[in-house]
């Protein structure tokens, strides 16, 4: 099927939470609410001529002072079976940065929304184990978010101190002769 | 007696938790699984990534789209070539310009080339894990040839950065087109060899047969990729779904496996080389004349011999290296078909010659996902099967 005809049917069946629809390089993507993304997902996964199987990619991007809601959640879907794809993108607020976890449909989201919440702060509710994944647990701030700076924070982060001073008193170490 | 059967009344066993890596020899880079292990069985496994964490995506859209490709090269370092070819070619499709021919084809050429010293790599070193040390001193021997012919193509041997946007960098010579098809020749020889030593050994059946065992429908709900979704059955493979460069114009198959454990996993590899190797060679017999550079000016840096002597393109290559191309605005996925499986490239753009941002879907990522769902139930000699067996890079997949 063509991607455009999906997104349309799409808007036939949810007409309230689609957005808007666009095409570009013959890729299509649907700006929808995210209150019900599940139930579309869902839908996209089983309808039998749809069949969106397998889940691509799940991320977020950060429209900072670009859009009125500060954040997208990316969804890359795929079919498989019938070999066409779809980008959902699903619009989250900064003051209320919650989505519901896809997981129920594709367990593959795991790795994808523990990663968009730790490099964004995005929470997905209903995530089993949803932790800090490519950041060390203690550390502050969401690095992808484009308020965060490049180089990195002021303050360095308490795990490397930690190194920084034990390589200092492993080089106080004197060896003495015998 | 009695004090025997008092002993077994007393003695208790409890779980142990042991943490596997970060420097295990066998995890393939920084992977660090915790396990929690019942006498040799694995009950829980959790996989713990990002000790090799570099900022790419964050890195990339901070820079212009042309500085940003030496980065792609950092992901999966053992096939950087692949990485790169899967870059160039997303931003081709955003910036709407085309290669031309003669580049397609060597771009399938290298790409091939990376498959193979990838798929070699991971041959040798997951049998090396399971106990067979000779075939890893073999593949070593093969890669390096291939690391010569790219040392011979570009000047580097594991970042090569050799594609280009809009193109490759500079032509391919004769001699190069000679040694590899001789290597090309002489390799399915070689690959008898290693199916000598290894396919059909009693001990590597006995260790990978029904080890790590995940059915199709699992599989793709997982978003497994490439080898790892293939020894499954499903025949889902981007160069034939979605081709891009030449895989239009040769033939190749795409070998599938039927039981969806290591072993299978490991025959669909296997057979991937060798197509790869009938693809080099194909694409060397049709190589078509012409510019390896496309005509759009707009996007690719100018020659540089008529920048060393012209003003204008001075000008040209200075604006194009500092401010970088004016790209349309809109979005894009471009996924390809690396060693490990579907590499995807997502940009957002906002019109300026930066990507607004830049998400590498990486498929090492999601392979260590479902290392506890091929690992909890079983053995914690089959971990290490497992691990060898959804080929994983870490620098891939903590990015």
């Amino acid at each position: 099927m063509e991607p455009i005809e999906i997104a349309e049917r799409l808007k036939e069946r949810f007409p309230a939470d689609i957005l808007h629809i666009k095409e570009f390089r013959g890729q299509v993507s649907v700006t929808l609410r995210k209150d019900r993304i599940v139930e579309i997902c869902r839908y996209l996964h089983d309808e039998p001529d749809l069949s969106f199987d397998y889940l691509t990619d799940v991320c977020g991007v950060d429209y900072l002072g670009k859009k009125e809601k500060r954040f997208e959640v990316v969804y890359h879907l795929y079919s498989i079976r019938h070999r066409h794809m779809i980008r959902l993108k699903a619009e989250v607020s900064e003051k209320d940065p919650y989505i519901d976890s896809v997981m129920p449909v594709w367990v593959g989201a795991d790795w994808h929304e523990r990663e968009a919440y730790d490099l964004f702060g995005i929470v997905f509710k209903g995530h089993r184990d949803l932790r800090r994944i490519l950041m060390p647990e203690d550390w502050e701030g969401h690095p992808l978010r484009k308020d965060y700076p490049v180089k990195g924070p002021e303050k360095e982060w308490p795990g490397f101190l930690d190194v920084l001073e034990r390589a200092k008193r492993f080089s106080e170490f004197e060896w003495h002769e015998r | 007696m009695e004090d025997i059967e008092q002993t077994e009344k007393t003695f208790e066993t409890k779980e142990l938790t042991i943490s596997m890596g970060p420097q295990h020899p066998a995890t393939h880079g920084v992977l660090r699984l915790l396990l929690t292990l019942a006498g040799e069985n694995v009950v829980k496994c959790t996989p713990y990534v990002g000790y090799l964490h570099r900022g790419i995506e964050k890195l990339g859209e901070n820079r212009t789209y042309l500085a940003a490709l030496p980065l792609t090269d950092r992901l999966d370092y053992i096939s950087s070539m692949n990485n790169n070819v899967g870059y160039v070619n997303a931003v081709e499709k955003l910036f709407g310009i085309e290669a031309p021919e003669r580049a397609k084809f060597i771009r399938t050429i290298v790409a091939e080339m990376g498959r193979i010293s990838s798929h070699i790599i991971w041959l040798g070193t997951h049998v090396l894990d399971i106990g067979a040390t000779t075939p890893f001193l073999y593949a070593f021997r093969e890669r390096e040839v291939i690391m010569d012919l790219f040392e011979m193509l570009c000047g580097a041997r594991l970042t090569v950065s050799y594609p280009r946007i809009g193109g490759v960098r500079n032509d391919i010579s004769q001699e190069f087109l000679d040694e590899l098809y001789d290597f090309v020749l002489d390799f399915p020889s070689k690959m008898d060899d290693y199916e000598t030593l290894v396919t059909e050994n009693r001990i590597w059946k006995d260790r990978t047969v029904g080890i790590g065992v995940i059915s199709a429908e699992e599989a793709i709900n997982w978003g497994l990729t490439g080898g790892t979704l293939r020894g499954s059955g499903v025949d889902y493979d981007v160069r034939k779904y979605a081709p891009y460069d030449a895989y239009d114009k040769v033939e190749f198959d795409v070998p599938v496996g039927t039981n969806g454990d290591c072993y299978d996993r490991y025959l669909v590899r296997m057979e991937e080389m060798r197509q790869a190797n009938r693809i080099i060679r194909q694409c060397i017999e049709k190589l078509p004349a012409g510019p390896v550079m496309a005509d759009a000016p707009k996007f690719t840096l100018p020659p540089k011999d008529m920048v060393l002597k012209d003003m204008e393109h001075l000008i040209h290559q200075f604006i194009l290296i500092t401010k970088g191309p004016t790209v349309p605005e809109g979005e894009v996925y471009m996924g390809t078909e690396v060693p490990k499986g579907e590499l995807g490239f997502y940009f957002v753009s906002d019109g300026s010659g930066r990507p607004y941002r830049m998400r590498v879907r990486a498929p090492s990522y999601v392979h260590a996902s479902v290392l506890p769902r091929l690992c909890e139930g079983g053995m914690i000699a089959d971990v290490i099967a497992n691990i060898g067996t959804i080929d994983i890079v870490l620098g891939e997949c903590d990015r």
